[in-house]
């Protein structure tokens, strides 16, 4: 956390609310997200025991697993949510927009321009913490290797159709989460918490609860009676008031409710195939049908409150405006969708297990450009991000003061103004260092001189800079190139727009040093199924 | 170096009065364990462990019950996990211990299982130490200890632990097995829980080696133990080496530091008691009266972090916001100071803690409040 950030926290345990962490919002939020609240079973891996998923706040779709260890009945919850989130996604796919690419002609290997379709909008789905991004990991890894009937009609347990493509989308979806500054699959505890600076630490920001309650609190309260309320508050039967926002639940939940409740209705399953004629069997289908209801109610009641929760934080991230770069980021993430949808179309093989090397490389180098990427554009979209970086020395702003003409040497000279900048930050600055600034969206880069004389009496330092680039061909520079006296200026000591590394070479030309090429992609089989298998 | 007779047996009476009359000590479970290692420089949990108090039970009669608790449909689950994979002998297991940590060794084909059952913890731990023995003195066989009970000297009393299994392998060495309930899948856990189960398993290991050292043969405990996984979405075993070596030396160092808690205790009033029977405020005086040092980390280690943090919050200390909080305030240890601090109300300006703060909150104030540097955007 860097100092800036820090005294905001303190501010707000000082107010008793959360304070501002940006002036902007720095991710994008559609028009119509899809919000998704999933509950697991304890100890089981990727079982789940119900959710509550859809676009209307006002009605969401309740799917429930009666007994989480019945294949039978996970394969039904998880056909229902194939049922609610393909046709979303599906819902853009259509949508389209001309756009160009860069592509290598296979025949020539120039670099020539194609053109391609880019969908004109993404789906969104959103967690309500971290917790939920890896449990949709977890969902998509469990059914992408699925077969259905039709794929494979020997598949001992064949999945229901559309299960292993959601598993495909799920799996993509979380791969995308990994990258800095994406939005396909945001957890609303992160966007929040890049928003406002609670009182609280960061582990306990991973309360969804406790944090909109720092963020929003109720009349009367400070954030800090809320947040220990959302936290800690149980009923009278020792139930949690604000329960966890999952997917894992309360053990005390599992205990007191759950478990009676799946075991009424294994006992109800029974006596059902146990009896013997129809009068009989429609009695016992009743009693089978209230314990289902039961169980129905009891997750409806642990995932409702984390619904609002998430459409209450949308609500107060759409309050703030949206920075300017946020746009771009978005594209990217469009991009990301139409790659995977033309992958779908194409009838490519689902996501291997483990990436080949020149994958797992370039998957590590986007994340890293990315990662830079993102705090540029935070920084430039955003003068309280600045403020944190001109505080760590990255950056400083300034007035003007003085511009001298000067001219580079050679045949053609060319201007490079010499700028006096007078500035209270105290910059990082190396001999020759180069500096950024922005100039209608582009980056017009200029080199440290030196310092002018030493610290004034205020503590300011005067820093004189040469001008580089971005002044025009001529020899006198553009009008509005250069900055005159008097502008306020800011200037990064970080590059404003990501070059990319090195090439990597094609997947077949992987050296052995990092396991060769690949070799035919095999499809690769469905995990092993036995008796006692959870998913 | 154990410390001398009659200053341990001191020491044992002093912590039983700590724990209170006819509180039985509690065991060293993972959570303890855990705890250790998250915050081994928090003098009320060290004198609380050390003692063998019951964190949890004193957290509720502070009024501040922790959190934790097992839901009934893990804990079934975890069990049926272990009895398959110690089924039939142990003979997956074993497969599985020659498979990853031995590949030298012959096949497990006929594995010693001895009866480990016997009264009361001391009993346990005789019976554990005897099977060891034997097995290691009649080498080129493999042994399955299933649930052994060992004793480690914490704090100068016995602390007994019960690892899921001991193998002795056919050369007389020996490894600890770990079995856990969270899903192995495509060959990786999850990070945060295999180092759990390391720390804990490193304990394990450190108390096998004061059991190995009473022996002639002095055997190897093995430092990679073996983790114990459901392989993706089944619930068939699969294995992992861990080499838990760091962890080991880690806890060892801690324990080491543990036995200061004789210093603890005399720093304490007389008459101090932990139990949970005592009337809150005489209980929340005793805790008091030992410092704490709470974090946020506490939260997923320690039972009485509830209590702690809302001792933090009241006193007003940064560190309930994170450590590394501590690190950029300088001498500024509580909120009012660095509030204060900021505004410019107090503090020395030439302290850089101080000037760095407020230049933090200048700029804070210019971004919020708009004005300059519209160039920026």
């Amino acid at each position: 956390m860097s100092l800036i950030s820090t005294l905001a926290r303190l501010e707000a345990v000082g107010t008793g609310r959360a304070q501002p962490a940006t002036t902007v919002r720095h991710r994008h939020l559609s028009q119509r997200p899809l919000v998704f609240v999933p509950l697991t079973t304890a100890g089981e891996a990727g079982a789940p025991l119900g959710a509550l998923v859809g676009t209307d706040r006002d009605a969401p779709h309740l799917l429930v697993v009666p007994q989480p260890r019945d294949r039978d009945l996970r394969f039904a919850f998880l056909s229902e949510l194939a049922d609610v989130v393909l046709p979303y996604i599906d819902s853009f796919a259509e949508d389209v927009e001309a756009a160009e690419r860069n592509e290598t002609d296979p025949e020539t290997g120039k670099r020539v321009k194609v053109e391609v379709e880019l969908c004109a909008d993404a789906p969104q789905l959103i967690m309500p913490s971290r917790a939920g991004v890896d449990f949709v990991r977890l969902l998509g890894r469990s059914m992408r290797f699925r077969r259905t009937a039709e794929q494979d009609p020997e598949a001992p347990y064949p999945a229901p159709p559309r299960v292993p493509l959601l598993g495909r989308w799920l799996t993509h979806y979380a791969e995308r989460a990994r990258v800095p500054g994406s939005s396909l699959l945001p957890a609303m505890t992160d966007l929040l918490s890049r928003h406002w600076a609670t009182g609280q630490s960061t582990l306990e920001d991973q309360h969804l609860g406790a944090l909109l309650a720092w963020i929003d609190p109720p009349e009367g309260e400070t954030g800090a009676e809320a947040a220990l309320r959302a936290e800690l508050a149980r009923d009278r039967d020792g139930q949690l008031l604000c329960p966890p926002a999952g997917p894992a639940t309360d053990p005390a939940f599992d205990n007191k409710l759950l478990a009676p409740a799946i075991e009424r209705y294994d006992r109800a399953r029974t006596a059902l195939a146990a009896s013997e004629d129809g009068l009989e069997a429609d009695d016992r289908l009743g009693d089978l049908t209230a314990a289902e209801r039961e169980i129905r109610a009891l997750v409806a009641s642990r995932t409702r409150p984390t619904w609002d929760a998430v459409w209450q934080g949308l609500d107060l991230l759409r309050e703030l405006p949206v920075a300017g770069r946020v746009e771009e980021r978005w594209t990217r993430d469009r991009w990301s969708f139409t790659g995977h949808r033309d992958r779908v179309v194409a009838g490519e093989p689902p996501q291997p297990r483990r990436d080949d090397a020149v994958t797992a490389a370039n998957k590590l180098a986007a994340r890293e450009r990315e990662q830079a990427r993102l705090e540029a554009q935070e920084a430039l979209d955003d003068p309280l991000v600045m403020a944190g970086r001109r505080l760590a020395g990255e950056a400083f702003a300034g007035e003007v003061t003085d511009v001298v003409m000067a001219y580079s040497e050679g045949k053609r000279p060319s201007p490079r103004p010499l700028v006096t900048v007078r500035t209270d930050d105290r910059p990082h600055l190396g001999e020759r260092a180069k500096v950024f600034r922005s100039l209608g969206g582009k980056p017009q880069s200029a080199e440290f001189v030196g310092h002018e004389e030493s610290l004034d009496e205020d503590g300011g330092a005067l820093l004189v800079l040469r001008v580089l680039d971005k002044m025009g061909r001529g020899k006198e520079p553009e009008e509005g190139s250069v900055p005159q006296k008097g502008d306020l200026v800011c200037f990064t000591l970080f590059e404003h727009e990501q070059r990319g590394g090195a090439k990597l070479p094609e997947p077949e030309q992987t050296p052995w040093t990092h396991g060769g090429p690949p070799g035919e992609q095999e499809s690769e089989a469905a995990d092993p199924l036995t008796q006692e298998d959870v998913l | 170096m154990p410390l001398p007779r009659t200053r341990g047996t001191a020491l044992r009476h002093r912590l039983a009065e700590l724990r209170g009359p006819d509180v039985p000590a509690k065991a060293l479970d993972a959570r303890a364990l855990a705890a250790l290692a998250a915050n081994p420089g928090c003098k009320r949990r060290a004198i609380l462990d050390g003692a063998g108090v019951n964190k949890a039970a004193l957290a509720g009669a502070l009024g501040s019950p922790s959190a934790f608790g097992q839901s009934q449909f893990a804990l079934t689950r975890g069990n049926a996990f272990e009895a398959k994979v110690k089924a039939d002998g142990g003979a997956e297991l074993l497969r599985l211990v020659r498979e990853k940590l031995d590949r030298g060794a012959e096949p497990p084909a006929h594995a010693r299982v001895p009866e480990l059952t016997a009264t009361g913890p001391e009993g346990r731990t005789a019976r554990t130490a005897l099977a060891l023995r034997e097995a290691t003195e009649a080498p080129g066989e493999w042994t399955l200890l299933d649930h052994p009970m060992l004793a480690l000297d914490v704090a100068g009393s016995p602390a007994f632990l019960e690892p899921d299994a001991v193998v002795v392998h056919p050369d007389g060495s020996w490894t600890v097995v770990e079995i856990k309930s969270f899903p192995m899948l495509d060959g990786s856990a999850d990070p945060a829980k295999v180092g759990a189960a390391a720390r804990q398993a490193a304990v394990y290991v450190l108390a096998l080696e004061q059991v190995a050292a009473r022996l002639e043969s002095a055997p190897r405990v093995r430092e990679r133990v073996l983790l114990v996984c459901p392989k993706d979405f089944s619930n068939l075993p699969t294995a992992s080496a861990v080499d838990v070596r760091k962890q080991r030396a880690v806890t060892a160092r801690q324990l080491d530091r543990l036995t200061r808690i004789e210093d603890i205790a005399d720093a304490l009033p007389a008459g101090t008691c932990f139990s949970p029977e005592l009337p809150a405020a005489d209980l929340t005086a005793a805790v008091e009266s030992v410092p704490a040092a709470y974090a946020p980390e506490c939260l997923s280690a320690c039972e009485l972090a509830f209590h702690c943090r809302a001792r933090s919050l009241e006193s007003g200390a940064v560190t309930s916001l994170g450590r590394s909080v501590r690190a950029e305030l300088g001498g500024l240890t509580t909120v009012e100071d660095v509030l204060s601090a900021a505004r410019g109300e107090s503090g020395d300006p030439d302290d850089p803690a101080v000037a760095a703060l407020r230049r933090a909150a200048r700029l804070r104030a210019e971004a919020l409040g708009q004005e300059a540097v519209a160039g920026c955007r």
